[in-house]
């Protein structure tokens, strides 16, 4: 057993909540279990979530971390917290008491951090617990229907987790209704207004086809085909609803990775700071402090560039240096102001893209790679023609931006209800191994030849599945 | 102000009852084991299989187990952070190392590169191996066995018998108790007991152990392996030749418990030879495979006879053999045949050279020997299915068994 009682944890929550208070964090009230490390491996595995649906990739990933975890190559996190209202944590029984401390004093972080980003509005974090609860006992249900089975429901699990990422990014852009979708089409076309109408000639009106399905390229697959796929089966339907609501509900969270575990850092090295903590205990906090927020060796650690960021900002507003008044004028926020507004209105892409300057990315010493041959070589590193290019390569990657953006176009291409789609190709090819894969699961869950136009090498090309199986053909 | 935090305390009965991720890790391996089966053929002639330790941990990649999702190729630039000396130009890793670039942190729910194996031992790899190979019969019956009479399973006890198996304590206990019974018949009469009156041994306390003779199955094994090492021989012959002898030793060894190997390398004149002179070592020279042949024969007859021993010799070469050496070759095969559970002769031709290149498949085929087998491996994959040509005709012998089943 540790070095600690319930007791100390209540009484070190106590004077952390204080602190959390005074800095001016809101959080959810918060709620902590203690746990063994299996359990922590089995909480790891299913996302934290006390209950969750079965499937084998949930045991696979168990298996993955047990061995990580059983031949040392990576510790297991001090730390999980659900993003939920009350927001729930786990901590380890056998960490210490420091890392206790530690830990809690990051998870308020994490915790004000789901409740204020812009990004979990959408999360409906009451029923968060709840909703995990009853989508596991309704995949239950169909696996234990004799009508249904396991044999049936896991294919379908399979198709639609492939499918999960491949949604609307941007939560808090709203979706529009088939109505409104029609009104915006329709306004899209009509003419721009023009104030010389009399004199000039009378503008082409095509009355755009309402007919088309969909009206506008969709990025929600799941739902676009369980909405327009008449041979689905009601479970069919609701497996693929249920898949994509637990996706929808993740999304927030690795689109603010970066800056999530640089806040949670961030005000866990604040809070300790002010905690006054014996010199033991102190010194010990610096050593875990610098082992989570220590830099990868030529990666990117979000601890570390999330916690780098924080600081800069909160330095740069309080107490610029004359360059950088010079460069980007005199601070109109005090920084506690600024990185406040920042917690809230920025995910990780816009976060970067506003607050990662070129003198810290020169600090954190930032370059680009590229694959040569077999090697990865470095390409581009942060001097003064570099940077920007760097930094556009970061930006790509992080979030949902390392996930290809590939929406339907058309569901009855060449009038036999094909489905065709199209990736968005800025310059990254797919992987295509997985790309056949991936359109094989389409066509189990369309029921019918789809299509994907993207492009290899520079050519556009069109992958197909079809009942035949997998075909490539170059685009004109 | 905050509302009052909670602290939910350890339960161990928790921690039992919650193993909830038991029935998808189940599963799963369940899948990793289909997966295993589905590569079976790619596997077993990979050569890190190919080694006799079964507890050799064995690497699989798993290709059926994937999670696929659209994801962006390898070409795809990344960004890192260097230790303050980064130059361009500078190498930082390789591209395949460990399945993920050193760059982005792609741990999580993101989607990432997904490359996965998964340790098996040899003789868990093995297992799936036969189970693949379906044998159904097999299972049900045994392999053919040899039969061995051996005198010497007791059997109760007698009252007459050779002196050597007399028991001693047995013979000893009946005296007493016949001592017992005639004192009480004499108190009982009212005559007075003798004191120290002789009570010698009678012909009825005797006591033989009784002894039958015993057949029974012989749970021996030899794989012979004869390999060409002649000249012409080269080295991914040899390695086809490894991969099938491999498969053999395994498989006779499910079925067996004490299986020997034997080496026997030929060119003009055949000699056994450790496993690693045998597989390694080239030779140069014409071919006599006559001479492998009759080694083994030798062999056979010296060491591992057929009343004891359940001998499996398969033969690989490429098939070039001195023309002269036909004849004897054919009558050597004979012999073997007879001396053998199972004999094969497997031609190994890699792709292409079949058609300039003489064939002992047609000279075998005059062979008329129920247990013999010829079979063609051109390239890697045929090894399998030759394989499990070879063990077919293993199973169609079944016949045969009741009427060796005694030398």
């Amino acid at each position: 057993m540790a070095d600690w009682e319930i007791r100390d944890l209540e009484y070190w929550d106590a004077r952390i909540r204080e602190k959390v208070e005074e800095f001016g964090l809101s959080c959810y009230p918060q709620e902590f279990e203690i746990c063994d490390h299996f359990q922590m491996l089995g909480y790891m595995a299913y996302s934290g979530m006390p209950s969750h649906y079965p499937h084998w990739s949930y045991g696979k990933s168990y298996e993955k971390l047990k061995t990580m975890y059983d031949y040392g190559v990576s510790g297991l996190p001090y730390e999980m917290v659900i993003n939920s209202n009350p927001a729930l944590a786990y901590l380890m029984r056998d960490n210490s008491l420091c890392l206790q401390i530690l830990t809690i004093a990051h998870v308020y972080g994490h915790n004000d951090f789901f409740k204020n980003n812009f990004t979990f509005r959408s999360t409906r974090p009451d029923l968060t617990l709840n909703l995990f609860k009853i989508h596991a006992d309704r995949v239950r249900r169909y696996i234990e229907d004799p009508s249904i089975g396991i044999d049936r429901v896991e294919p379908l699990l399979d198709a639609a987790h492939a499918l999960s990422l491949q949604c609307r990014r941007n939560l808090a852009v709203k979706k529009l209704s088939p109505h409104e979708e029609r009104q915006r089409v329709l306004e899209a076309a009509q003419p721009p207004a023009d104030p010389f109408q009399r004199i000039h000639k009378r503008q082409d009106y095509t009355l755009p086809d309402l007919d088309k399905v969909p009206l506008s390229p969709e990025e929600d697959l799941l739902l676009f085909i369980r909405d327009h796929n008449p041979y689905l089966s009601e479970w069919e339907k609701d497996l693929l609803t249920i898949v994509h609501e637990e996706a929808q509900y993740f999304i927030p969270q690795i689109e603010t990775k970066i800056m999530n575990e640089g806040w949670a850092s961030y005000w866990h090295r604040q809070i300790l700071n002010s905690l006054q903590l014996p010199q033991e205990l102190h010194l010990e906090f610096l050593v875990r402090h610098n082992q989570v927020v220590r830099p990868f060796p030529r990666g990117i650690n979000p601890y570390h560039l999330g916690l780098k960021l924080w600081e800069d900002i909160k330095r740069r507003h309080d107490d610029p240096t004359p360059e950088e008044r010079e460069k980007y004028g005199t601070p109109r926020k005090t920084g506690t102001q600024a990185i406040f507004e920042a917690r809230e209105v920025d995910r990780d892409v816009s976060f970067l893209r506003r607050f990662l300057t070129e003198e810290l990315m020169r600090e954190l010493d930032m370059f680009q790679y590229e694959p040569r041959g077999d090697e990865l070589v470095i390409t581009k590193v942060s001097d003064k023609d570099g940077w920007r290019e760097v930094k556009e390569t970061l930006l790509k990657n992080v979030g949902m931006g390392s996930v290809p953006v590939i929406k339907i176009e058309d569901a009855d291409y060449t009038h036999n209800r094909v489905l065709y789609l199209k990736h968005y190709h800025d310059g990254r090819d797919l992987q295509l191994e997985y790309a056949e894969r991936t359109l094989a699961y389409l066509h189990q869950l369309w029921r019918h030849e789809v299509v994907l136009e993207t492009a290899v090498n520079g050519k556009k090309a069109l992958l197909s599945y079809s009942d035949k199986g997998f075909a490539t053909k170059p685009l004109k | 102000m905050l509302s009052e935090t909670i602290f939910r305390p350890y339960s161990p009965s928790d921690s039992l009852r919650s193993d909830r991720s038991a029935g998808d890790r189940q599963r799963h391996r369940q899948k990793v084991r289909e997966a295993i089966r589905e590569n079976i053929a790619d596997l077993i002639a990979e050569e890190s299989i190919i080694g006799k330790d079964k507890d050799k941990i064995i690497k699989v990649p798993i290709r059926g187990v994937k999670e696929y999702r659209f994801i962006y190729g390898e070409n795809t630039p990344g960004v890192g952070q260097g230790d303050g000396n980064s130059q361009p130009g500078q190498v930082i890793g390789k591209t395949h190392s460990e399945g993920r670039g050193p760059g982005q942190d792609r741990a999580g729910d993101q989607p990432g590169v997904d490359y996965y194996e998964t340790d098996v031992t040899l003789e868990e790899l093995v297992d799936i191996m036969f189970e693949d190979l379906e044998l159904p019969d097999l299972e049900r019956k045994i392999l053919r066995q040899v039969m061995s009479e051996r005198l010497g399973k007791r059997k109760g006890y007698r009252r007459v018998g050779i002196r050597v198996r007399l028991d001693k304590k047995r013979t000893a206990i009946s005296r007493i108790r016949r001592r017992l019974a005639v004192e009480r018949r004499e108190r009982l009469g009212g005559e007075e007991a003798e004191e120290d009156r002789r009570f010698p041994f009678h012909r009825d306390d005797m006591v033989y152990r009784h002894m039958v003779a015993d057949i029974r199955p012989e749970s021996n094994a030899v794989v012979i392996c004869i390999m060409d090492t002649s000249g012409s021989m080269d080295t991914m012959k040899k390695y086809l030749a490894r991969s099938f002898f491999f498969l053999l030793y395994q498989f006779v060894k499910t079925k067996y418990q004490n299986v020997e190997l034997v080496f026997i390398a030929h060119h003009t004149e055949g000699r056994e030879v450790t496993e690693e002179e045998f597989f390694y070592k080239g030779e140069s020279g014409g071919t006599f495979i006559s001479s492998g042949y009759n080694k083994a024969i030798e062999i056979i007859q010296e060491r591992y006879h057929p009343s004891l021993w359940n001998v499996y010799a398969f033969h690989c070469s490429d098939g070039d053999n001195f023309e002269s050496d036909n004849p004897a070759t054919l009558k050597a095969a004979k012999q073997l045949c007879e001396l053998c559970n199972l004999f094969g002769y497997g031609e190994i031709k890699p792709l292409g050279s079949r058609y300039y290149e003489s064939s002992m498949l047609n000279i075998f085929r005059r062979l008329e020997a129920d247990n013999f087998q010829a079979v063609l491996i051109e390239r890697k994959e045929d090894i399998w299915p030759s394989f499990k040509a070879f063990m077919a005709k293993e199973r169609t012998r079944e016949g045969t068994v009741g009427a060796e089943a005694t030398t």
